[in-house]
C-alpha cells in the first residue's frame, strides 16, 4: 500500500522540510502520495509534484484552510486514509499539532519523532531526550509517523512531473479561529537548516551582549541559537531556543557560547557535526560533548574570534 | 468554570538517565522521580485562573501505578483543590491516556484540560492532541499564554516559525509550553494542607478502557558516543583548527 505525505506549506512555498519527510515516506514506500491542504496554494501544490519521489499530489484547498488548523485538517486526512498504510508528516510544530488528531481518530497508536526507518513497521526514535533511543515496532493496521526532519536528508527539489488531483474540502471546525500568526522574518539562515549555528547561553549575562553572538553570527552566515536559559531570562526570543522543548539542529558547525550545557540543552545540538564550546567554566558539561573547547572568558574570546577570521582570506558560506 | 489539569509522574528531569544492560528499558529503581516540567506550568496556570476568580475548580489528575498518588499531592500542595488518581500497571500509550482521560472528563464534565505540550520521558506529545479529537473539542497546543475571556480563550502558540494567536471556544484542550508562567513552590503548610484535600482512587480496568499496548519497544539503546574532543589553548588555534583540521569555516 502507498505512503501519504503530509506537505507543509505557505499557501506560496513549500516548507523545506516536506523535503526531508518525503525521504522518509519513501524509505517505508516508494509510492509516496503526498496531500497538501491550504487555501490558493497553487503555487505550492506545483512545487510538490515536482519533488522526485512523489507520485501523485492531492490538492484540497478552502478559505479555512488558510491557516493550518489541525481541526480542519484532520478530518480531510482521515478521510482520505483509506487508501494508505502509513500517513508521514515532520516532527516540527505543525506536524506535532496535528498528527496525533489524526492517530486519536483512526485509533492508532501514533509514533513520534523517528531518525530511522528500519523497516515499513520497526522505527527508532530518542526518548529521554535522546539520552536512549527505542527500537518501537508497530502493531496498528495503519500507521501515523512523524519523523525528525534533521535526521533525513531532503530529496530533490526537482526531476518529479506527478499528477495533480483534486479532492473535495470538508466543513470547517468553527470553535477555533485563527487570530494571527506573528513571524520572526529574518535575513539570516534558518535555525533549523544552517549550515553553522552560534548560540549564547546565560553567560551572555544581557540581551545587549548578544550583540557579540550577532556579530559572529554575520560572519560566519551562520543561524542564531540560544540556550533555555538565555531565553527565560529574556536575552531573546524562544524561536531562538535549542534543546529538548526547542528546535532540534545538525548543523556542520555549532558554537556553544557561554552555555553550560545541560541535558535538555545537548538533545537539541549534539548531533552536529563539529561542536565549540566557549566557556569560562573548565567543568560545564558542554565540554564533554565538545570537539574543540575552549576554557575563557567570552568577552574576551568573541572579540578575538572575530579578529582571527578577519585574518582568513576565505570564510565558507 | 472548572479546570481538569492531567500530570504525569517522569523521571526526574535532573537526572542522567541510564540505559539497563539487557536493553529493555531505562533504569527506574531507586531513581528520583518527578512532576513531568510543563505539567507543573499546567497546574500553575489553572490555579492562577482560580486566583482570579475565573474559575471554581482545579482538579489534578494523574494515570499510573500507585506511586504516582505523590505527584497529585504534590499538585494539591500548590493549590488544585482535590485529585484523581487512575490506577494501572505496566506500559500506557499515549493513546490509552487520552482514552482513559476522556472516561475522567465525561464524568467530571470540566471545562477546560489542561496538561503539558510533552512528557520528558517518551517525548510523544501526543496526549493533549489525541483527547482533544476523541472529544471533538478545539484543541491550543505549545501554548505560551492564555486569556480567558466570557465563553472562549485566546491562546498565544509557540509555533516554529514565531509566535501563532488563535481563539478557541470552551470546552477545550490546552496543552501548555515552560513558557507559559513560573510554577511556584509548594509551601511547608501548603503541603499539610493538602494531605487533607481528597483523593480519588479509580482502576482503569473498571472505565471500560482496552490500554493494551499497541508499539512493542524492541530494544533501547545508548544514544552513540561522540568521541572525545580536545581543549584549545587560545582563539587563534581554534579558528586554525576549524579552518584546516575540522574544514568548517
Amino acid at each position: 500500500m502507498s505512503v501519504l505525505l503530509i506537505a507543509e506549506h505557505n499557501n506560496k512555498e513549500l516548507r523545506p522540510f516536506t523535503l526531508n519527510a518525503a525521504t522518509a515516506a519513501s524509505q517505508i514506500d516508494t509510492d509516496v502520495h503526498a496531500v497538501i491542504i491550504g487555501h490558493e496554494c497553487g503555487e505550492a501544490a506545483k512545487a510538490l509534484s515536482e519533488l522526485e519521489l512523489i507520485k501523485k499530489v492531492i490538492q484540497v484547498e478552502a478559505p479555512h484552510y488558510e491557516n493550518f488548523v489541525a481541526e480542519n485538517f484532520a478530518p480531510v486526512i482521515v478521510k482520505l486514509s483509506e487508501n494508505y498504510s502509513h500517513i508521514i508528516s515532520s516532527a516540527n510544530t505543525f506536524g506535532k499539532n496535528l498528527m496525533p488528531r489524526i492517530a486519536a481518530a483512526l485509533d492508532t497508536s501514533q509514533i513520534s519523532d523517528i531518525t530511522k526507518v528500519v523497516s515499513n513497521d520497526t522505527f527508532l526514535r530518542p526518548i529521554y531526550a535522546g539520552n536512549a533511543f527505542a527500537t518501537v515496532k508497530s502493531k496498528d493496521n495503519k500507521k501515523c509517523v512523524t519523523i525528525r526532519p534533521t535526521s533525513f536528508d531532503p530529496c530533490e527539489s526537482s526531476g518529479g512531473s506527478a499528477p495533480i488531483e483534486k479532492a473535495e474540502a470538508g466543513e470547517e471546525f468553527v470553535q477555533t479561529k485563527f487570530i494571527k500568526r506573528e513571524e520572526i522574518k529574518s535575513d539570516r539562515p534558518e535555525l533549523g537548516t544552517a549550515r553553522v549555528v552560534v548560540s549564547g547561553g546565560r553567560g551572555m549575562q544581557s540581551g545587549d551582549n548578544f550583540k557579540l553572538i550577532t556579530s559572529l553570527a554575520d560572519k560566519l552566515n551562520a543561524a542564531i541559537g540560544a540556550s533555555r536559559a538565555a531565553v527565560d531570562a529574556g536575552y531573546i526570543s524562544n524561536d531562538h531556543q535549542v534543546g529538548q522543548t526547542g528546535k532540534v539542529v545538525v548543523p556542520d558547525l555549532y558554537i556553544a557560547v557561554g552555555i553550560s550545557g545541560a541535558i535538555q540543552h545537548l538533545a537539541g545540538m549534539k548531533e552536529s557535526k563539529v561542536i565549540v564550546a566557549i566557556n569560562k567554566d573548565g567543568e560545564a558539561p558542554i565540554f564533554s560533548v565538545a570537539d574543540y573547547g575552549l576554557e575563557a572568558d567570552l568577552f574576551e574570546a568573541l572579540p578575538q574570534f572575530l579578529e582571527e577570521l578577519n585574518k582568513l582570506n576565505t570564510i565558507q558560506k | 468554570m472548572k479546570i481538569l489539569v492531567a500530570v504525569k509522574r517522569v523521571i526526574d528531569y535532573n537526572v542522567q538517565i541510564r540505559v539497563k544492560e539487557d536493553n529493555t528499558g531505562v533504569v527506574t529503581d531507586n531513581v528520583k522521580m518527578s512532576t513531568n516540567p510543563p505539567d507543573d506550568n499546567a497546574i500553575e496556570e489553572a490555579v492562577k485562573i482560580k486566583e482570579a476568580g475565573k474559575a471554581t475548580e482545579v482538579i489534578a489528575v494523574s494515570i499510573g501505578e500507585e506511586k504516582a498518588q505523590e505527584t497529585v499531592r504534590k499538585a494539591l500542595a500548590v493549590g488544585a483543590d482535590r485529585g484523581i488518581l487512575v490506577k494501572t500497571e505496566g506500559i500506557l500509550e499515549p493513546l490509552a491516556v487520552s482514552k482513559l482521560l476522556q472516561k475522567i472528563v465525561e464524568k467530571e464534565k470540566p471545562d477546560l484540560v489542561f496538561m503539558g505540550k510533552q512528557a520528558i520521558d517518551d517525548d510523544c506529545n501526543q496526549t493533549g492532541q489525541m483527547l482533544s479529537a476523541l472529544l471533538n473539542w478545539p484543541q491550543a497546543t505549545f501554548a505560551s499564554k492564555i486569556e480567558i475571556k466570557d465563553k472562549s480563550l485566546e491562546v498565544t502558540r509557540e509555533i516554529d516559525e514565531g509566535l501563532e494567536t488563535i481563539e478557541i471556544n470552551v470546552p477545550a484542550i490546552v496543552t501548555c509550553d515552560l513558557r507559559l508562567n513560573e510554577p511556584r513552590y509548594a509551601s511547608l503548610p501548603n503541603i499539610m494542607k493538602a494531605k487533607k484535600k481528597p483523593i480519588e482512587q479509580i482502576n482503569a480496568s473498571d472505565l471500560g478502557v482496552d490500554t493494551t499496548p499497541r508499539i512493542e519497544q524492541t530494544r533501547v539503546e545508548e544514544p552513540p558516543k561522540r568521541k572525545a574532543g580536545i581543549k584549545v589553548s587560545s582563539v587563534a588555534e581554534l579558528v586554525q583548527k576549524l579552518k584546516n583540521e575540522a574544514k568548517v569555516i
